[in-house]
């Protein structure tokens, strides 16, 4: 899933994320997120991973990581108890997004979402000129063995967070190497354009 | 084969050769008894080194003791952690200093029920006091100011050993800079102590018991306690783990014999384990320790239950579970990471997926080990460096 740049995601969060503070990972995957905001910002890290063998990759690096889901065990977290919560390119991946959101906003004080973007061009031309689900770099599986079961747009996350009144503090669409602010005057262009879109809510 | 009198004989004299220090300061138990000048008994594997930076703790869990690994001298059997513990191993001896005592109440050179009362010069029996995993933890606190220690590195335990190690990180939160606990829980349900209660049962109903007080006539009510030791031995292992080690396989024969003789092959394994664990353990033994395991819930200990149990802990946490084991569940063990969650502490967790049930953690279970290596060698470079600044 997280087969964008990695780096460039990650600066881009690192970015958002001011020093100092206490940030809970939730998917953390092998643990170079937390490695990195941990080595870069001195940021007191936690990660929640489902994968046995990522745990155990987070353990050698000496990054504490409780094996879990992330649909079902949120409620252990206490509220308030992270600056902030990053989410990884696995919001789409949940049977329940909204309820895994809510949960998010009530562990941290901000959350930090990434999704890889269902408006990108590529993906939109794939399906109206083939007529076919997407496969991109971005979203590399299938229609039959994806694990994204809820895909969305920029777009689509802009008015959920809207029509949940939830405050979107900034957005930044990546496309390779470059990062732009998107705003609501140029949503349509950036929805366009950004293979991923990253905010910061709450 | 020799006499039980006689094995005991021997039993007794290699235990006056084993490592032991005596706690001269007063010990208040729970019961409310207060013990002193009593003996604990220990065993170390690898060297403490200069700055006394790389000691690991382990507890030991109902039926163990102090000889973690190598070969047991009493017994002459692998020490009990052999898969965890030794050069080159998980926990590296080449690397690490481990200390492991023996528990009070236990029966491995430690002040237990076959002591010697000086009150009558009668073995205690069962006027032994009813200890607590909290006064085992105590007693055992006394040695790492024995080998000038002022913080572990880590210290660890499964199952009884866990509770011990909770118990620990709760009553002395900074003598530990990691701890892991394992496959246990912070409270015994109403299933362990029942299962307790059965092992009980079985030695009290043993005649050979005689009220605890078999020892002074050096025997031992060997049936009882081999009974004791099978309902252990099932609730160690999972249903599919026995189902694929036994199945129905009869025990070398051909067809059912049509009598009570262990036909089958889990019946012989039991009556194996039964009779083999007579000759080591002491039933008065099992009787204090399962007793200690029923009374343990850390949450009773504080007002504010586990999360307060848990508060201000600068020690770093690393809980397994097992997800077979239906002694100590996986939830009990998310539970215990749950409050360490909820209190701040500095928490991972890893469920090992295995169909070995409960024994796990005494077994070659490579992701197992895999998790506890990594876990202290990057503990190791944490605590190294943070003592350098």
């Amino acid at each position: 899933m997280k087969s964008l740049k990695m780096k460039k995601e990650f600066k881009v969060i690192a970015e958002l994320l001011p020093n100092n503070t206490r940030v809970l990972d939730v998917g953390c995957g092998d643990g170079s997120l937390m490695n990195f905001l941990k080595e870069e910002k001195n940021i007191e890290v936690r990660g929640l991973e489902l994968n046995q063998e990522n745990v155990q990759h987070c353990i050698h690096k000496g990054l504490p990581v409780i094996q879990g889901n992330a649909e079902t065990e949120l409620h252990q977290f206490p509220d308030q108890s992270f600056d902030y919560v990053v989410l990884s390119q696995t919001l789409q991946a949940f049977y329940n997004p909204e309820e895994v959101l809510k949960n998010l906003l009530r562990i941290g004080k901000a959350v930090v979402v990434s999704i890889p973007n269902f408006g990108y061009w590529k993906v939109r031309m794939k399906l109206l000129f083939f007529g076919e689900m997407p496969v991109t770099k971005t979203l590399p599986n299938t229609w039959y063995n994806t694990p994204n079961l809820h895909m969305c747009t920029i777009k689509d996350l802009f008015k959920f967070c809207y029509e949940k009144n939830i405050n979107i503090k900034q957005v930044v669409g990546v496309n390779e190497d470059k990062t732009s602010l998107i705003k609501k005057n140029n949503l349509e262009i950036k929805n366009l354009f950004s293979k991923l879109g990253i905010f910061l809510i709450g | 084969m020799p006499s039980l009198a006689g094995l005991f004989f021997w039993m007794n004299r290699k235990i006056e050769n084993i490592n032991k220090i005596t706690i001269t300061k007063p010990l208040k138990l729970d019961c409310g008894k207060t013990i002193k000048n009593f003996p604990l008994a220990y065993e170390t594997y690898g060297k403490l080194n200069e700055n006394k930076d790389n000691a690991i703790l382990v507890f030991h869990a109902l039926t163990g003791d102090q000889f973690v690994t190598g070969t047991n001298p009493v017994t002459n059997k692998e020490g009990w952690w052999v898969t965890a513990v030794g050069p080159g191993k998980a926990i590296n001896t080449d690397k690490y200093f481990v200390i492991c005592a023996n528990v009070i109440g236990g029966c491995m050179g430690s002040f237990g029920p076959k002591d010697t009362n000086p009150e009558n010069n009668q073995p205690y029996g069962l006027d032994f006091p009813v200890i607590t995993i909290k006064d085992m933890v105590k007693a055992q606190e006394s040695l790492l100011e024995h080998f000038g220690i002022k913080k572990l590195l880590c210290a660890t335990g499964g199952s009884m050993g866990g509770m011990q190690l909770l118990q620990f990180c709760a009553t002395f939160p900074d003598k530990a800079f990691s701890a892991i606990p394992i496959a246990c829980s912070s409270s015994h349900s109403a299933q362990n102590i029942a299962l307790n209660e059965l092992a009980r049962q079985a030695i009290m109903a043993d005649p050979v018991w005689d009220n605890g007080k078999y020892v002074s006539k050096n025997v031992q009510p060997k049936n009882g306690l081999a009974v004791a030791r099978m309902v252990g031995h099932i609730s160690y292992l999972s249903e599919k783990g026995m189902q694929e080690k036994f199945g129905r396989k009869l025990q070398e024969k051909a067809d059912y014999e049509f009598s009570f003789n262990a036909d089958f092959q889990v019946e012989s394994y039991l009556r194996h384990q039964g009779y083999a664990f007579v000759e080591r353990f002491d039933a008065n033994s099992i009787l204090y320790i399962t007793r200690a395991m029923d009374y343990f819930d850390l949450s009773k200990q504080y007002k504010g239950g586990l999360v307060e149990a848990f508060k201000n802990q600068d020690t770093k946490f690393l809980v397994i579970s097992f997800s077979s084991d239906w002694l100590y569940t996986t939830k009990e063990n998310k539970d215990i990471v749950i409050a360490l969650n909820a209190s701040g502490a500095d928490v991972s967790y890893s469920e090992i997926v295995t169909d070995k049930g409960h024994d796990s953690f005494l077994l070659n279970e490579p992701e197992f080990l895999k998790t506890l290596k990594g876990f202290i060698d990057s503990m190791y470079e944490k605590f190294k460096n943070e003592k350098r600044i």
